[in-house]
């Protein structure tokens, strides 16, 4: 399997955790996203096979949910949000000074590997806004273009 | 003013179970276990007038209420943390620094219709709420609040943590129970409704973070207590999440019934670098906008129906002068476009129509005929769709259109915006 024994662990442990077994698709599809970063037909064949859930139904559900790219992305997949509240404290601009600094649009992956811009949807920030999101774990808030030139150095370093 | 959600919100590492014990919690689940059978606690809660803080605000008793007593079924309770209504920030605060109060209900809730299962379903964004809530899960299953024989009680309740992936139609209850039963997001038909028939075709009722927050204080200090609060129509307080261009942005819980313009003006700050309100989204952009003649408007349910408008989430989202309406508009049909779950038509299609046209008017290449026109596709949404999604969609177009038509035409005749954001990042 490519899917690491941790992994395949994580995924067992959800298979009965629930009255019924098909709960266990996105505990599953947390576990390959948290190995991989992204999901491929590869890792969601196997998740499929550990849960007894044939492949296609692991497919349709993780097509649904936005918040697991079907591609991979930059080591730091830096995604702003453009919704409102944040658009209106200058999102629009947070997004044009990472395509300047990070010399790539949206969507696109840096040459080196290690970043990606993305926009998303409100994420519950808006009293800190403007913010973006980094791999889905991190909320970076109330943020300046200074604050925003230090956390690319400091994730640049790690 | 009333704090009951926020009364301890400040208080040091309040998510920790000792000190949300030392603090006065699960003395309302004590009280439901020793004093009360479950039908006391559904009549409590229906005299109590609490209504639901999700977004449709139905009474929350009545709703337990519908759980058939007579059903061979298992039933479950989901709590719907799934906020992810534009401007809303409220849940998120209770369960990353006051976790334990939205558990206390649900257990309150799960044994007052009789079930053994709870979902605890946080969109997965919020990874430090979701952490919050796991910890605080095990700490209370550590203290025999959950588990089996709760507290001597002989009632046994489990709750499962769930985390979401992206998806604001999950938070409409339906979708929600799809996701949990491990399927795309997509709203069902009702009827059947949750109650009768909701997870894994078993009674189920879905409540709100800030809803289930509010229970404990109901047992411990009765109805009239809490009817006390508030209007006689909409008892209690509301969490308001206040955004955009004001100086003090944040979660205010404030007795319903308090007028917009102190949430703004006194609490708020009022409004960024002493420009001039526009216009003000007081419940999250699925409904209609308010401007500056409304600001006296009570914050309770009735009283903004009254203005036109409706309290959905409590997602207070502030433009000054400098906003272009057919910008915002835009901005939110891109969102409602994007999260459309597609099951239906109007919904799925038009959404993209109404972008295209509200894209092209913002880009200088509208017509005349294009205002009409946006009116048009929303009445051929409004009232067609599943789910309120469709309903939700239209609101930002023909509420700005309402309030402010000669912006739009004037977005024909000049060809383009002439006010775009101004705001920039420092
Ligand atoms: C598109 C859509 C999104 C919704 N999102 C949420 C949400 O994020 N959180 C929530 O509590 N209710 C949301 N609701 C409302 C729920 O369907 C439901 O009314 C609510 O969870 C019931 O709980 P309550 O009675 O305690 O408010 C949404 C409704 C719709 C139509
Ligand atoms: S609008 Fe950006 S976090 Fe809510």
């Amino acid at each position: 399997m490519i899917l690491s024994e941790k992994t395949q662990k994580k995924i067992l442990a959800e298979k009965n955790k629930y009255p019924q077994p098909k709960t266990a698709i996105l505990p599953a599809l947390y576990a390959v996203y948290e190995e991989f970063g992204y999901l491929s037909n590869e890792t969601m064949k196997e998740t499929g096979e550990l849960l007894n859930i044939p492949f296609l139904e692991i497919v349709e559900v993780a097509s649904f949910y936005t918040m697991f790219p079907k591609k991979p992305t930059g080591k730091y997949f830096l995604q702003v949000c453009t919704n409102l509240s944040c658009a209106l404290l200058g999102a629009e601009d947070l997004v044009k000074h990472l395509e300047e600094k990070l010399k790539v649009k949206t969507g696109q992956v840096t040459p080196d590997g290690v970043f990606s811009i993305g926009r998303v949807e409100c994420l519950g920030s808006c009293g800190t806004a403007p913010m973006l999101q980094v791999n889905n774990l991190h909320f970076q808030e109330d943020l300046t273009k200074e604050k925003v030139d230090k956390l690319l150095e400091e994730l640049k370093k790690s | 003013m009333t704090k009951i959600v926020f009364k301890n919100i400040d208080k040091p590492e309040q998510y920790k179970i000792e000190n949300y014990i030392k603090n006065g919690g699960y003395q309302g689940l004590a009280k439901t276990l020793k004093e009360y059978k479950p039908a006391d606690i559904i009549e409590m809660v229906k005299k109590s007038g609490l209504r639901g803080r999700g977004g449709a605000g139905f009474p929350t008793g009545l709703k337990w209420g519908f759980i058939p007593k007579d059903s061979k079924k298992p039933k479950y309770l989901c709590v719907n943390a799934d906020e992810s209504e534009p401007g809303t920030f409220k849940d998120r605060e209770i369960m990353e620094k006051d976790p334990h109060i939205s558990i206390e209900g649900a257990i309150i809730a799960s044994y007052a219709i009789g079930a053994n299962v709870c979902f605890y379903y946080i969109r997965g964004e919020f990874v430090l709420c979701a952490q919050r809530i796991q910890k605080a899960i095990e700490e209370a299953y550590d203290k025999g609040y959950l588990g089996k024989n709760i507290l001597g009680s002989g009632y046994n309740l489990d709750m499962y943590l769930y985390r979401g992936a992206g998806a604001y139609i999950c938070g409409e209850e339906t979708a929600l129970l799809e996701s949990l039963e491990g399927k795309r997001g997509l709203a069902r038909v009702k009827p059947p409704f949750p109650a009768v028939e909701g997870l894994y075709k078993s009674p189920t009722v879905v409540n709100n973070v800030e809803t289930l927050a509010n229970v404990p204080d109901i047992v411990l200090k009765g109805a009239d207590w809490f009817l006390s609060i508030g209007t006689a129509k909409s008892p209690g307080t509301k969490i308001f999440s206040l955004s955009g261009h004001i100086n003090k942005p944040g979660n205010y819980e404030l007795d319903m019934g308090t007028p917009l313009r102190h949430l703004i003006y006194d609490l708020g700050g009022g409004i960024k670098d002493n420009r001039k309100l526009k216009a003000i989204i007081p419940g999250g952009p699925s409904v209609p906008i308010l401007t500056e003649e409304h600001l006296d408007v009570k914050l309770d349910f009735e009283s903004l129906v009254q203005a036109g408008t409706m309290l959905g989430s409590g997602g207070v989202i502030v433009m000054d002068e400098t906003t272009c309406m057919v910008k915002t508009a835009l901005i939110l049909m891109n969102f409602f476009k994007h999260e459309s779950c597609g099951k239906c038509t109007p919904c799925r299609e038009g959404t993209v129509w109404l972008y295209d046209i509200l894209y092209r008017l913002e880009h200088g290449e509208g017509k005349k005929e294009d205002i009409d026109l946006l009116l048009k596709v929303c009445e051929n949404i409004g009232g067609r769709t599943i789910c309120a999604l469709g309903d939700a969609a239209i609101v930002p177009v023909q509420s700005t259109i309402k309030y402010f038509r000669e912006e739009y035409i004037a977005h024909v005749e000049n060809r383009g915006c002439l006010t775009p954001f101004k705001f920039q990042l420092n």
